[in-house]
């Protein structure tokens, strides 16, 4: 295969900058070795920054969030919720820097209204009584999967091309240029080999793996995050804790639940990370101090994504722009490699400036002269994209009204119908449908029977279809537990627990599925 | 308040409490039975004995009392440890002489386990089949050409799943689908097999069926044949179709635990259980002569039970016998010691599917050669009080597939061994 540009990486930013590249008019290849946010774009809070939890540590950055939140909220209001957000301190925070944060996010310019101690109950009652703090800010929420799902399905209208479950295996580099790339399908092992004039290298927290392969050097660590999803939205707005940034300081709305993070934590891989007990222990204790609901409250699942953090010592021109993100052009390193691009870092906020960055970048290299459209092109509301949304399913599902179309998970109220439209579209695209890209698609599985019951009604519903032939089936339901199993592992106690015997009882006790796993 | 004096206090209605109860009442001894019955409402209706041992290496027995003797020499912990393996036999042979009469029959496969077929497409080993499904254990030992059907609405269940899975070993198993009669849109088992039960649809379900049949020698259907007339509805289908017919189980809850469910429910206070099904214990105490004095209700407190001995089958997490918080594991009537790991980290493997299974599947209580729970040093609770069933420490009955012979035995060992 020929193309302008290969993108490795199917998070937010490399979704984002294939849209970009296509609305530039350049031809682009995406590859991704899982799926789409497989990585820390789908591991995160979803929270679209005010900016006010930087001020202190990093301006330059808290600003670029503000800009780019804002920016956001018009481009892609169809993946926001503009819930607002409060900073809040209990008794026992450190005093000096509630003091210093009205001050701090003045110089930062961001914009901070204070709440007064007996409004900020009545704006969100699960607030502790030891509240001693509150400021308003301009927090939102975004659907991260929901975004990048719209990126790259209108990068793909516009042309480009996506190739899920495909791993970059090595490069061919001759008189210090990637003349080749060899990538593999992980699915059915087949080869195939990408011939670009430019590669980007956006897998994040795996770019220092990948650059590898190309004989380039990133020194890079990893910090795990992990999260929790209550089964309840617990409040209305986002809620952080003021205090200087550490472990359990944010609640964040997600539809119909809430999502409480993060730790920080260095892991020696990007690969095989867990939710650990002990973080999900820690968070709990430190979110119960600004809502003490936390400590009680019935828990879904339990996730975790890995920040890539980059410590490299030249700075180039667009690197300086900001602090929060890297962008590398390999042409620039010691042992150069001329069409190479690493973006790594940054946060779910900036993904579309580091993809315009990235993109200008890499325009430069082609002497392509467009300039960029996203910052003034909104981002279509696509029907791939549309059964992440929490509420959707059920809604058109009562609306349309028809006995025949049943539900197949009963927890988020999804029927065969988007089951049906999810199959056609990955179809449509080349790509082979099967119950994990089917779940990330939709809300299958995500409610509190974490998979039970709709687990074996979706493979069913699949052979039905004649989506599922010969015994795949089995490892579909293999895959599909083992992939839940992960986020609820760590949250497995009361309720959860007997809820999880239950599964297991049915898949384990009744169908064997340990006995046919490999 | 109500109050009642009675012999034997059994606590819960799973598996194990409803065979605590029978083989209680069996013996003459007066019995009390209290529990909320909806667990046993996700019981496979399959009598499992013991499928797999060791787990770690899925080796599957044919032969469950040889099965037996190797687990209980490599685990003597183990519950079964605790019986000789006639009393497992004359257990197990007296609870399926029950459900014979209770008209709720079962087969086995002689001294052997069977194998069945799973909604997953799966192959189960287990041991007490329904007899409404023991065809299906032959016609699939003898791979018979075979029409599965199944129907349009029931979710969880595709024919063409389970051929398409099975059919490397089993080429001769055909599917089709058909409309249950007079359903639209979603089926649920419970309701498919109630309208059986009253004789709605029989004649055309046997028509729906027959012309599809051809050159197979046995129907299979999911296992909605009624709750109470099901092996009237199979004869009569048998009958019409003039081929063997058997049901093959759903997914949970599936109409087969129902089944067992009615017949304890409907059989124990025959024989002389006064059952309370639909309320739990509030209260318990144990009184300084050594006996057990129970308030029990639903949202307040009903009746006072007195008892001279108690029985715990009030089975493990999803039962509610056994309740965690994020620091340990307690039991939720005595707050009895439980055997279980040393912390939350150890309860589960970071694998679903790991090998070994989950540690926290053996914890639970640990009992002496009575069945009575002891502390960490072996020591016995309470000279009166008895635990059988899943809520047992040192066994896995989901991994070792053993689930209903390890309730019944173990019941019938709390019994056996009282003085």
């Amino acid at each position: 295969m020929h193309t302008q540009v290969l993108i490795i990486g199917g998070g937010a930013t490399g979704t984002g900058l294939a849209r970009d590249l296509a609305l530039r008019g350049v031809e682009c290849i995406l590859a991704e070795k899982q799926d789409i946010n497989a990585g820390a774009s789908g591991g995160n809070h979803g929270l679209l920054h005010s900016g006010a939890r930087y001020v202190a540590t990093d301006p330059a950055s808290a600003c670029e969030c503000k800009l780019e939140g804002r920016l956001l909220k018009k481009m892609a209001p169809h993946c926001i919720e503009t819930t607002g957000g409060l900073f809040v301190a209990v008794a026992g925070d450190d005093e000096n820097y509630i003091a210093d944060f009205p001050g701090m996010c003045t110089q930062a310019h961001i914009d901070v209204q204070p709440v007064d101690l007996h409004t900020a109950p009545e704006m969100e009652p699960a607030l502790s009584e030891k509240l001693i703090a509150a400021y308003a800010v301009e927090d939102a929420t975004i659907d991260p999967f929901k975004l990048s799902l719209d990126n790259i399905a209108h990068a793909q209208m516009l042309g480009a091309r996506l190739l899920r479950h495909t791993r970059v295996t090595g490069f061919q580099v001759n008189d210090h240029a990637i003349q080749k790339v060899r990538l593999r399908n992980q699915v059915d092992g087949k080869e195939l080999i990408i011939e670009a004039k430019v590669v980007v290298n956006a897998s994040g927290a795996w770019a220092a793996e990948v650059a590898a392969l190309a004989g380039a050097e990133i020194q890079m660590v990893y910090s795990k995050g992990s999260l929790l999803v209550t089964q309840e939205r617990i409040s209305r707005q986002v809620i952080n804790r003021l205090r200087p940034a550490t472990n359990g300081d944010i609640l964040v709305p997600g539809g119909t639940v809430s999502i409480l993070g993060t730790t920080s934590e260095r892991t020696a891989s990007p690969d095989a990370i867990y939710p650990e007990i002990h973080e999900v222990d820690h968070i709990i204790e430190q979110g119960a101090a600004m809502l003490p609901i936390l400590a009680r409250t019935r828990y879904i699942r339990a996730y975790c994504g890995v920040r890539p953090l980059i410590s490299q010592g030249e700075v180039g021109d667009d690197r300086s722009v900001s602090r929060g993100f890297a962008l590398i052009d390999h042409s620039e390193d010691a042992h150069p490699i001329r069409n190479l691009i690493t973006i790594s870092g940054g946060k779910l906020t900036t993904f579309r400036l580091m993809a315009e960055k990235t993109a200008d970048r890499v325009c430069r290299h082609l002497g392509v002269a467009a300039s960029c459209r996203t910052r003034t092109e909104p981002l279509p509301n696509t029907v791939e994209a549309r059964w992440t949304e929490p509420g959707l399913a059920p809604n058109m599902w009562i609306r349309k009204n028809d006995p025949q179309d049943k539900l197949l998970c009963e927890c988020e109220m999804v029927p065969q119908s988007v089951v049906d439209a999810i199959v056609s579209s990955l179809r449509k695209r080349g790509s082979r449908p099967n119950m994990r890209a089917i779940g990330l698609r939709s809300r299958i599985g995500k409610g509190p029977c974490q998979g039970t019951f709709c687990s074996l009604r979706v493979a069913s519903y699949l052979y039905d279809r004649a989506v599922f032939s010969d015994d795949e089936g089995v490892q579909e339901l293999c895959a599909f537990l083992r992939e839940r199993w992960r986020g609820q592992r760590p949250l497995l106690w009361d309720m959860p627990l007997a809820q999880a015997e239950l599964m297991e009882a049915m898949h384990c006790g009744l169908f064997g599925l340990e006995l046919e796993a490999e | 308040m109500k109050q009642i004096d009675t012999e034997i206090m059994v606590i819960g209605s799973g598996m194990a409490g409803m065979a605590a109860a029978l083989f209680s009442a069996q013996r003459g001894i007066e019995t009390v039975q209290v529990g909320i019955t909806g667990e046993i409402n996700f019981a496979s209706g399959l009598l499992d004995l013991l499928g797999v041992h060791p787990v770690s290496d899925g080796t599957r027995w044919q032969d469950p009392w040889a099965a037996i003797g190797q687990l209980v020499s490599d685990e003597p912990r183990h519950p079964y440890g605790r019986l000789s393996v006639d009393q497992v036999r004359t257990a197990m042979d007296q609870c399926l002489a029950f459900l014979e009469t209770a008209g709720l029959p079962y087969q086995t496969n002689g001294h052997q386990n069977a194998k069945i077929v799973t909604p997953a497409g799966t192959v189960k080993t287990t041991f007490g089949v329904p007899r409404s499904m023991f065809a299906g254990v032959t016609v699939l030992a003898e791979k018979t050409p075979t029409l599965l059907v199944d129907f349009e609405g029931l979710r969880g269940f595709s024919a063409r799943q389970i051929a398409q899975t099975l059919g490397p070993v089993w080429p001769t198993l055909k599917v089709a689908r058909i409309a249950f009669p007079g359903a639209g849109g979603e089926l649920l088992a419970e309701h498919a097999a109630r309208a059986l039960d009253v004789q709605i649809h029989r004649s055309s379900l046997a028509d729906a069926i027959q012309p599809l049949v051809g050159s197979c020698r046995a129907v299979g259907l999911p296992a909605v044949l009624g709750i109470y007339r099901t092996a009237e509805i199979l004869a009569d289908l048998e009958s019409r179709l003039g081929v063997p017919v058997f049901e093959v189980p759903t997914m949970l809850p599936a109409v087969t635990g129902l089944r067992l469910r009615e017949a304890f429910e409907q059989q124990l206070p025959r024989l002389g259980v006064r059952a309370f099904y639909q309320q739990k214990v509030m209260e318990a105490e144990v009184l300084s002569d050594g006996s057990f004095r129970f308030l029990v209700g639903n949202e307040d407190a009903q009746i006072c039970v007195r008892a001279q001995r108690t029985i715990m089958a009030s089975g493990r997490f999803f039962g509610k016998g056994l309740r965690a918080d994020r620091i340990g594991i307690r039991e939720t009537i005595f707050n009895l010691p439980v055997h279980q790991p040393a912390e939350r980290t150890l309860w589960h493997n970071k694998d679903l599917l790991h090998p070994d299974g989950h540690p926290i599947n053996r914890a639970g209580l640990s009992v002496d050669s009575r069945f009575r729970p002891t502390d960490a040093g072996g020591k016995v609770i309470h000279d009166n009080l008895y635990a059988a069933g899943s809520i047992l420490a040192h066994q896995d009955w989901m991994r070792q597939k053993c689930g209903s012979g390890l309730a019944i035995a173990t019941a019938y060992g709390a019994l056996s061994q009282m003085k």
